[in-house]
């Protein structure tokens, strides 16, 4: 007779359970609100990034890089006379971000939106930025698509395409003899950006000789990758080729360590937070990359100090992207006189010139607006060699190499989709 | 005929595998069946043990962080469930669930403040690392340690629950509550020791979780569905039901990344989608009034 009195309670049903999952995603869509001070002589600036989830890492990395470069810009008197005002928001997922680019532009009045490192998101703002023509500089998307079938007037790629990523690293695999002649084995991330990747590392295998003959897709989000060792550890590849992302690396790169085996590890995506994030102990393998703090040239010292002194760590390479990012837009703005968004996007697509912190000055290509500048490729530094906790990378020359064309690297214009005048 | 080794292989790892899901979903199941709370913030807890199992090691070693830190994790959770939780037993299970959907957002964001969003390096102590080969299968002796841990924990847990007069009040309070109070024992006191035990089962896992996955703010919520799914198959208030399911998730996406990999997390909702439709009540859920 008890439970009958109890039955007339609020009904706690076992679905309550699944309601549950299904409350997370919906509140989890909702993120916080901006908050805006209107003040007309500011230029406001948006900057959407995820900061949740399992790029959340490097979002934040994102995050500290255009603060610094805003603080910095602002202490120095701003652009044109007037202060920049940062409004940054957690990105979270494409129909997120795509409704905060739209609010925004429409509501806050921004001039140009930085940022994002998703790829699928980086599509959904853009899509949001050519509608409403205001500048969408992209600081960590690496689609190829993006530039290709998908490009867009109004959006400025400071991060590499994965094409520019495989050859970097292709580059280094060839120097090794991996490549020709060789079986690989790939592990890819099952969204855009993965499946981006994966295409890209399938044209170079063909065209290079090696036998991509096994993939597998990996859910973003897996966290256990022991039966897909064990897939790998039964196929016995020459190579084992990570189009991962995020924290999958990471995940990877420690469980690969693990299970002990000996086939290396290359990859097509990297960002230094995955290896950081491993440990020494446990990275392993050949990567390749846009930027590294070890980098020496006076620009990225200067960068890489004030950065430090500011966070209390080195920037990863995201933070130089979305450092990079408002840069470039405070130095067109300034080049120009103005914060037009016409003014903004051709001054980008004349070929001027900027300082990209590496050893040679960098520039957007006019008719896909990718940034054409230096890559590299990574692996472990020696543990005898390494100075400090975050020194544990060792970088490569630069690709393409001195007196080589910025170009070489990068999808011709026969092979691109984009055709923007 | 030689796939048969390697679907074995994957089955074996996949048991092994299981044992994370287990530690986590028990203590989900044990607060959800005595205090009807749907504990969002359980991923968050799993989490926190695996943060201060990272600060624990610098000083006391990995074994020491293995003691400490589920410990420290369920003295949060002793503070949580005073505090909170127990205002929260005999309400509508939706202020509940809002209760701890925040708290897990509260923690997520306080582990951002005092360590950074970046992952954080862990590494498997140099004594257990290296594998075991039977046959042509590998094992990793960490995994192994950490299966052996498990089902200590769980023995452990099962003793408690059906061996001692603790266990037995725990196991009337599922059932009826109002009719332990008539007796005149009070739920309140054992309700904390639940909670805790849930809890700081929660962080053993992120402790056990932290040298093979990496240790970031996000962590908890990547694992806190799967630790659903395997409470819903496993089926309410029963313990080996809980057992059984976390086996079966952990085997059956071993299976799925062998044969349909781009499937092998959908594999365990429709593994969960089957389950309920055979048994609406999950494998061994039993008949609790309360919650019909």
């Amino acid at each position: 007779m008890f439970n009958e009195k109890d039955s007339a309670k609020p009904g706690l049903s076992r679905r309550t359970i699944l309601k549950g999952s299904a409350g997370v995603a919906a509140l989890a869509t909702l993120g916080a609100p901006a908050i805006v001070r209107a003040q007309s002589d500011m230029i406001r600036v948006g900057h959407l990034t995820p900061r949740t989830g399992f790029l959340g890492p490097l979002g934040e990395y994102g995050v500290m890089g255009v603060t610094l470069a805003t603080e910095e810009i602002n202490a120095a008197g701003g652009v044109l006379g007037r202060k920049i005002e940062l409004l940054a928001e957690d990105s979270v997922n494409p129909s997120t971000a795509s409704t905060k680019a739209d609010r925004m532009i429409g509501r806050d009045n921004v001039i140009a939106i930085l940022g994002e490192i998703s790829s699928a998101s980086g599509l959904a703002i853009s899509q949001v930025a050519g509608r409403e023509k205001v500048p969408f500089i992209q600081t960590g998307c690496n689609s190829d698509e993006l530039r290709g079938k998908s490009c867009n007037r109004y959006m400025f790629h400071i991060e590499g395409a994965n094409t520019m990523y495989i050859n970097a690293v292709g580059d280094s695999l060839k120097r090794e003899n991996l490549v020709e002649g060789k079986t690989w084995f790939g592990l890819t991330a099952d969204y855009a950006y993965g499946h981006d990747l994966l295409e890209v590392c399938r044209n170079y295998a063909r065209k290079n000789g090696a036998d991509l003959g096994q993939n597998e897709l990996v859910p973003t989000d897996s966290t256990d990758f022991s039966p897909f060792i064990l897939k790998i550890r039964r196929a016995r590849p020459d190579v084992v080729v990570s189009n991962l992302a995020g924290n999958q690396i990471t995940n990877f790169i420690k469980q690969y360590k693990e299970y002990g085996l000996e086939y290396p590890l290359a990859g097509g995506g990297f960002d230094t937070a995955a290896a950081w994030g491993a440990g020494p102990a446990a990275f392993a393998g050949i990567w390749p990359a846009i930027w590294h703090h070890s980098l020496d040239t006076p620009s990225a010292k200067a960068f890489t100090e004030a950065f430090t002194k500011r966070w209390g760590k080195p920037p990863e390479n995201q933070a130089w992207g979305d450092y990079l990012g408002m840069k470039i837009l405070a130095q067109a703005i300034a080049e120009t006189g103005s914060t037009d968004a016409e003014g903004i996007v051709g001054h980008l697509e004349s070929g001027a010139k900027f300082d990209v912190l590496k050893g040679r000055e960098g520039y957007f290509r006019s008719w896909d607006h990718q940034l054409m500048n230096e890559m590299y490729s990574i692996r472990p530094k020696p543990a005898d060699k390494q100075a400090d906790q975050w020194d544990m990378l060792l970088l490569g020359d630069p690709v393409p190499g001195p007196g080589e064309d910025l170009e070489t690297i990068a999808t011709t214009r026969a092979d691109s989709a984009c055709n923007l005048g | 005929m030689e796939e048969l080794p390697f679907i074995l292989e994957q089955v074996l790892n996949g048991v092994v595998v299981s044992a994370y899901y287990l530690l986590i979903a028990l203590g989900l199941s044990l607060i959800f069946s005595l205090g009807g709370i749907v504990n969002l913030a359980h991923g968050a807890f799993y989490a926190l043990g695996a943060y201060f199992a990272v600060e624990i090691e610098r000083y006391l070693g990995f074994g020491g962080a293995l003691v400490l830190s589920p410990i420290l994790v369920a003295v949060v959770g002793i503070a949580l469930e005073r505090t909170m939780f127990r205002r929260f037993y005999r309400s509508d299970p939706i202020l509940g669930l809002l209760l701890t959907f925040g708290l897990a957002m509260v923690i997520e964001q306080a582990i951002r403040i005092v360590w950074g969003a970046a992952p954080l390096p862990f590494r498997i102590p140099s004594y257990i690392q290296g594998q075991l080969f039977v046959g042509d299968m590998i094992f990793p002796y960490y995994r192994l340690a950490m299966l052996a841990v498990a089902a200590l924990a769980v023995t452990g847990t099962w003793l408690l629950l059906n061996k001692t007069s603790f266990g037995r009040v725990v196991k009337a309070g599922v059932q009826n509550p109002d009719m332990v109070a008539v007796l005149g024992i009070s739920l309140a006191p054992i309700m904390t020791a639940v909670v805790a035990l849930g809890i700081g089962l929660a962080g053993l896992a992120g402790v056990l979780l932290a040298p093979i996955s990496g240790v970031h703010p996000a962590m908890g919520a990547e694992i806190i569905t799967a630790a659903f799914v395997v409470v819903v198959i496993g089926g309410l208030g029963s313990f080996w039901g809980v057992v059984v399911a976390a086996l079966l998730v952990g085997v059956v996406r071993g299976l799925a990344i062998h044969f349909v990999p781009a499937a092998a997390e959908a594999s365990i909702y429709l593994l969960m989608l089957l389950v309920l439709l055979l048994r609406p009540r999950g494998l061994f859920g039993e008949r609790i009034m309360r919650f019909e």
